[in-house]
């Protein structure tokens, strides 16, 4: 099993941690993983963007054209993206940040209104988890008991506190994603 | 079972350099490897092993520190990107010059100048061949994952003090901004005063009554006193050379055609040299993990065996002249490079690679 996933949004919005507790539960169940942010001056404009590789033999190149999976929170990854999903891949929104819907008709599109999902469970910042929970339920690459220690290897101790919530941002994102 | 944890190239240096009884770290922060330094400022290791870490007013200052602690027989290090490195080359010199064991990780970036923030391997030359003035080498290390990282900087350490000589790990963006599984190797404490005296008798730990003085400098003003120490010094790089060269190969057994790469290009290679495969294209892949010694004389032999090599690197071209210099003319030698901080995708080498060999 391999699967390349790029999940770009604005900055703030949480994609840096979505990838790493991804990648940390994947580790959990003993796969190999690669994190790869942009760092550079694109960060700047405001957009984030991280590449995750989840595989169960070694990962070499940890740069990949195209995606098993995108994940995007804003217009401009959607621009930037779409045409990267594999034929057959999957592409999920949320439609709140954008202002055109996805064209393409040979992958799966599904779209996610993680706001709202935030909103229901009562932290605006569980965002990213819900959208985590949406792509979980498309893709169970990882269980959720390894989610569950995922997160708690993620999440500072200080804050072990909040673990539930974002279990819980995670749960109710598994109900809110549609398929279209 | 060891632990395994997600962290980046650059927090597996911090993160290696505690466990592995380093006993100062002193640096400047620069894009793309400020994570060294912050990781060991949160670890707060003088709390712990003792290790102190300390924030220079500028690499200048942090490589002189690194000299000074060389000098007490501790185990030392710095870590930087390119342009601070630059500013590091005279006290790289120096080290070299006096003979003096440390660490030193260069995550490259884009240059010349203040160049660009993203990731690149066109510190190559300044590395490999020196740096700093005069004849010397200092031994180059170069990871290709987050585990490379946090070994390395122990393998470099005991490098360092076997042959008295600072050890660069040359390192990119990529491999300090990634994040992978890191498993943690047995902690391994501070050397104590005994066993640093027993590594390095040349300390300046002060004089005792059954030793005369340990004098330790760069200055020789005498010619043939200098020339006696230059040779000493390319004694001791032939022996490096004989002794301590490492690679790894990839397909190579049959392979036609060879790509060399090494850092996070060999990782880009590899998948590269998937998809020819897959074609029927028999290629293989050579990484040097030790760039100074280079490996002369396993790529000489290839290059008995396949119709042409490539060499590829973020950058101009440099490692290809080394490539060459192996091949001695028997075989072809192409390159394909990126630069600014741009990286090459497996296809593009692919495109590159059929266009050098005329392939399709």
């Amino acid at each position: 099993m391999k699967e390349e996933i790029i999940i770009a949004g604005f900055g703030g919005q949480g994609v840096l941690s979505m990838g790493k507790i991804l990648a940390y539960s994947a580790i959990m169940q003993d796969m190999e993983v690669t994190w790869m942010p942009s760092y550079g001056p694109e960060m700047r404009g405001g957009t984030a963007n991280v590449s995750v590789i989840l595989s169960d033999k070694k990962i070499g190149s940890p740069i990949v054209t195209k995606y098993d999976t995108a994940i995007v929170l804003n217009q401009q990854s959607l621009d930037k993206f779409e045409a990267s999903v594999k034929p057959g891949g999957l592409l999920i929104y949320d439609p709140s940040g954008i202002t055109r819907e996805p064209e393409r008709k040979d992958i799966t599109v599904c779209r996610i209104d993680a706001i709202e999902v935030a909103a229901k469970v009562g932290n605006s910042k569980v965002y990213n988890m819900a959208v985590l929970g949406g792509y979980l339920k498309m893709k169970p690459v990882v269980a959720m008991e390894n989610v569950d220690k995922g997160l708690a290897k993620s999440i500072p101790a200080r804050y072990s506190d909040l673990i539930a919530l974002n279990k819980a941002a995670i749960e109710e994102g598994m109900k809110a994603i549609e398929v279209l | 079972m060891a632990e395994k944890i997600l962290m980046k190239g650059n927090e597996a240096i911090a993160i290696s350099a505690i466990r592995n009884g380093a006993d100062g770290y002193f640096g400047y922060p620069i894009t793309p490897q400020s994570e060294v330094m912050e990781t060991l400022m949160k670890e707060k290791p003088w709390e712990t092993t003792g290790m102190v870490v300390l924030q220079a007013e500028s690499e200048t200052s942090s490589i002189n520190m690194v000299y000074g602690g060389a000098c007490t027989g501790k185990k030392v290090m710095t870590s930087s990107s390119s342009p601070g490195i630059s500013l590091m080359c005279e006290g790289l010199s120096y080290l070299a010059g006096s003979e003096l064991p440390c660490l030193i990780v260069n995550v490259m970036r884009g240059g010349p100048g203040l160049g660009t923030i993203q990731p690149s391997q066109s510190d190559y030359n300044q590395c490999v061949k020196g740096g700093g003035h005069g004849d010397y080498h200092s031994i180059v290390l170069a990871p290709a994952s987050a585990q490379d990282m946090y070994d390395f900087v122990d393998w470099g350490f005991d490098l360092a003090f076997k042959w008295r000589t600072p050890v660069i790990i040359l390192a990119d963006g990529i491999i300090g901004q990634m994040m992978e599984k890191v498993e943690l190797r047995e902690m391994k404490p501070r050397r104590t005063k005994e066993e640093l005296i027993a590594a390095a008798p040349w300390a300046t730990t002060g004089k005792t009554p059954d030793r005369d003085y340990n004098f330790i400098t760069s200055l020789a003003l005498e010619s043939d006193f200098q020339e006696a120490f230059n040779l000493k010094l390319k004694d001791k790089y032939q022996k490096i050379e004989q002794e301590e060269v490492k690679y790894s190969e990839y397909m190579t057994e049959d392979a036609e055609y060879l790509f060399v790469a090494f850092g996070c290009s060999s990782r880009i290679c590899e998948a590269t040299v998937d998809e020819l495969r897959a074609q029927g294209i028999k290629v293989g892949l050579l990484r040097p993990i030790t760039l100074f010694p280079f490996p002369t004389g396993r790529i000489a032999e290839l290059s008995k065996q396949v119709k042409s090599m490539m060499s590829i690197e973020l950058n101009m071209g440099q490692m290809v002249e080394d490539v060459r210099l192996a091949c001695n003319g028997a075989c072809p030698v192409g390159f394909y490079g990126r630069l600014g901080g741009n990286i090459y995708t497996p296809n593009e080498i692919e495109e590159a690679f059929k266009k050098f060999n005329n392939l399709k």
